[in-house]
This record gives C-alpha cells, structure tokens and sequence, in this order.
C-alpha cells in the first residue's frame, strides 16, 4: 500500500481563474495560476501598469494575547515588540541551528495583536515552529496570554501590484478606507476599510518590486473583489497574474524564494538577512545557531550575463576551472533583456565585480557578481 | 493556415510536415503553451545530421528549458532565422511562422509518429 498524495487545493477564486482561461501548476500543494495569456506580458503589465495576483494560497496567522509580543520576539528573529501598530515588518521563523524555516511578513494589528503571513508550503512547518516556541518560551509558564489561531482557510489574499496600483484601488467601487487614507500609507503599512460592507485589510506590501497592496478578504466576498479590481483598473491596463510572471518579478528584485535561495539549510547572513535577525534579543529560537554560523559559508549573490540563454537553478557556477557556487534561481529578465541569476558562491568568489561562468548544460556562460536588487524601481 | 489534420506528431510535441522528402518541423500549441513565452531558441546548424529521437536543439521560456527532438533522422538543410531572432513566433504561431528546421529525410519514417487524432488523443 502506498499513500495516495492529498490532490492539490484550490483558491476561492478558482472558478475566476478557470473562467480567464489560465493554466495551472501546483505550488505549495495548491493548484494556482501560473499564467493567463503570456508570462511576459503579465510581467511588463506590472512593471508599466499593474497586475492582479491571486495569492490565497499563502498561510494566515493571528497571534494575539498580552503575551503576543513578547512571544513574537522570540519565536520570530526580529524585535517584533518594538513595532508600531499599523506597521509590516518581514521577518524569519528560524530552526534551532539557526537555518530558515520560513520568512514572513508580520502586520501589527493592536496593541495585543499580530497578523503573520507565511508562506503555503510551510503552513504545517510554522505551525510546528510556533508550537515549540510556546513549549520552550519562559519555561512553557505562560499560556493564556497568546492565542495562535490558523485563519487560512478563512480569507482570500489578492495582490494589486504596480504603479497604478494606487489609483485603481481608490477607484474601484465598493472599497472604503475607513483607516489610513491611500495618500498618506506608508510602504511596509496596512490599512483597513471595507469591500461591500466586508473587513478589507490592506497592506502596502508586495512581492513585485513595484509599489502595490496585498488585499485580505473573508472568501465569501473574494471573487466580487477580484471581478471589481479588474474591471476598475480596465482603462489602466491592469491584467490578472500568474505565478509565472510573480517569478520573473520577484527574481528581478532581488526577492529570495523559500526552496531556493531560503532553507533550513541556509542561515540569515548567507542569504543576506543578517539585518532581519536582531541578535542583541536576550533570548530567540535560533539565537545560537545564528551566532556559531561558519564565516566560509556560501552567500547569496546575483549574476548578470550578456546574451539571451539564461542559468537556472541548480547550474553550477565556476571561477576559473573550479565549481565555487550554484544557482538557485535564474531567468531571462524580461526587464532588463539578459540573464540574471541568484545563486551561492564562496565567499572568495563573492565580491561585487568577480567575473565567474555558469554551466549551462554543458556551455560555459560569463557571468558578473553584481549587487542586488537588479531592478529598483524609480521612487 | 495550417491544416493540422496534414501534419504528424511525435510524442515530445513535434509536428511535421512533409513535403517530399523534407520534413519541416515545429513544436505543437500544446509545448508551447506548457512551456509559456518562448525567449531563446537553440537550433542544430544547417548541413548537420539528426537522428531520431536524438536533442537536437533546446527551447527556453522565461520558466523552462525543453528540448527539442529531432522527429525523423536526416539532414537538417534550413533554420528558420526568423524565430531565432524572434523566438515569440513559438508561442504566437507555431503551425506556421514559428516551425524550427527543415530536414532532408534519410531512410524510412519512424513507425510512431501520431496522426492528428492520436495526438489529440495523447494530450486530451
């Protein structure tokens, strides 16, 4: 007997997608959009215009309870304490070894509550992760101050991502800003208001590189949202989005992917994320194996080449004749024309400038250590 | 347009048409489509040999890498630069502007090629 997998969940917006003509790849055990028309027009739309994202398949915590903060600051590798109410900040859930479980982004919803958004495929990880933070946390003496719920199921998250982001949201009939007003909401902020008389969060985050929210909605009321954002961002060009071209956007940023550039093997500072770990906190999940990290570890690096052919992850990367790194993602950057790559490289291979080749099947293609992100957007 | 009942097919989502002995040779919707907006097209050179089932070339989106399988063996006598200089003629026509090479046949077909409803059937 073997086990038959679980089939892939699908997205309260589903039917929307099936009704656009998309085609489909499981992520994370979900079946989500990769595309509807063509990659790189949906990825040009962001850059020039604005995209749609239907992100629901990313996990939804609340954390909250006198003890919440607190907690949070040590069960995450951030001062989540110190944040304002009102305020995103991203963040690690780390092991004990201090390699990454999962990299989030935390909203401070209250003075006593938290929303955490992880991502799908380590749903059942964090939960275990914050599940053992409780059982370690002050000698596992405190428990009615903190409440952890998993309200996944419970919402729909949408992504509005682009420079007209801003004006069709504020356009699009139904949605009321009851919080912050649009004009004055910061990057890295949320805000709330409603969508038909539904709690809408939104949050000036994004996974593109451009400015845009993340839309957090009761499913009950996702798919008049989406059809409504859709048809008032019609005359701006905005066009639903796929995962394929949320890649190729997020790989020109700069942005790590967990399961590529981010894992339990990898620690913070290799992957460029030492500024995310306070590590003056007396005491967190990972503090040690953050500390005792091996100073020869591969880092994180992008690449650039000239030409159209493009590494990929899990192409070798050499200096010279000898294998110094390896890929873990790489496109044709539809942006910028060439490739770019993310990959982990020695540190003696890692300055900025380091001419290195990367084996493309075989080919050996020039590649150039430059800084990240590739693509920054005009502020 | 193509008449896509005329063409053959091979299980890695070539299709050829004959005329005579030269087959032109492309990838069906159906790759195209899996494979999404196509960025990069490598192609065997003209006056080189390819042999059944052999990679004889490498498509690339912005998301994967496919190869390319030579459908029948024999001489390839001409490269379509166009697609090469615009490799999104795959994904925009890929029964017509966007076919790859053509080949001088040498010897008999392999006996597996699809017609149109086997490859429908393969794909359904």
């Amino acid at each position: 007997m073997t086990d038959t997998p679980a089939p892939p969940r699908t997205s309260p917006l589903h039917d929307r997608h099936e009704a656009l003509g998309a085609s489909f790849t499981d992520f994370g055990g979900w079946n989500m959009p990769v595309r509807y028309t063509s990659d790189l027009a949906e990825h040009h739309a962001v850059r020039q215009a604005a995209g749609l994202f239907d992100i629901s398949h990313m996990a939804e915590f609340w954390v909250q309870g006198v003890d919440a903060a607190a907690y949070l600051d040590y069960a995450l590798a951030g001062r989540i304490s110190s944040m304002k109410i009102g305020k995103a900040k991203y963040s690690l859930v780390l092991a004990e070894s201090g390699g990454i479980v999962d990299d989030v982004i935390v909203y401070r919803t209250g003075a006593d509550a938290f929303l955490v958004i992880a991502n799908a495929s380590n749903r059942d990880a964090v939960v275990g992760a914050f599940d053992t933070a409780r059982a370690t946390w002050r000698g596992a003496s405190v428990t009615e101050g903190l409440r952890i719920d998993d309200d996944t199921d419970s919402f729909a998250l949408v992504a509005l991502q682009g420079p007209a982001a801003r004006g069709i949201l504020s356009s699009t009939p139904g949605v009321e800003i009851t919080g912050t007003g649009l004009d004055e909401l910061g990057y890295y902020a949320w805000t709330e208001g409603t969508f038909d008389g539904a709690p809408l969060f939104i949050a000036r985050t994004g996974y593109t590189g451009e400015d845009g929210y993340e839309l957090l909605i009761e499913v009950a009321r996702a798919g008049v949202l989406w059809d409504a954002v859709l048809a008032a961002g019609e005359s701006d060009g905005v066009v639903p989005c796929g995962l394929a071209a949320r890649d190729t956007l997020r790989l020109e940023a700069g942005m790590p992917l967990y399961g590529h550039e981010l894992s339990r093997d990898i620690v913070p500072a290799q992957a460029g994320l030492g500024r995310v770990v306070a590590v003056d906190k007396e005491e967190f999940v990972g503090k040690n194996g953050v500390s005792t990290a091996p100073a020869d570890a591969p880092v994180l690096v992008g690449l650039v080449s000239e030409g159209r052919r493009a590494g990929r992850a899990g192409y070798p990367v050499l200096h010279g004749d000898v294998v110094v790194g390896e890929i873990t993602s790489g496109a044709l950057s539809p942006t910028l024309g060439h490739p770019v790559a993310m990959a982990f490289v020695a540190p003696a291979a890692s300055e900025i400038g380091t001419d290195l080749t990367i084996d493309v099947r075989g080919t050996r293609i020039p590649a150039t250590v430059t800084a990240l992100p590739f693509y920054r957007r005009n502020a | 347009m193509t008449d896509l009942t005329s063409l053959r097919y091979t299980s890695e989502h070539e299709w050829i048409a004959l005329d005579g002995d030269i087959a032109t040779v492309g990838i069906t919707d159906f790759a195209a489509d899996k494979l999404g907006d196509v960025v990069f097209v490598e192609l065997p050179g003209a006056d080189s040999a390819v042999t059944a089932g052999d990679v004889c070339g490498e498509i690339e989106s912005t998301k994967s890498v496919g190869e390319l399988y030579a459908p029948l063996s024999g001489t390839v006598v001409e490269v379509n630069d166009a697609v090469v200089d615009d490799p999104s003629l795959v994904n925009a026509e890929p029964f017509d502007g966007g076919w790859l090479i053509k080949i001088r046949v040498e010897g008999d077909l392999p006996g597996d090629l699809l017609d149109r409803a086997a490859y429908e059937d393969l794909t359904a």
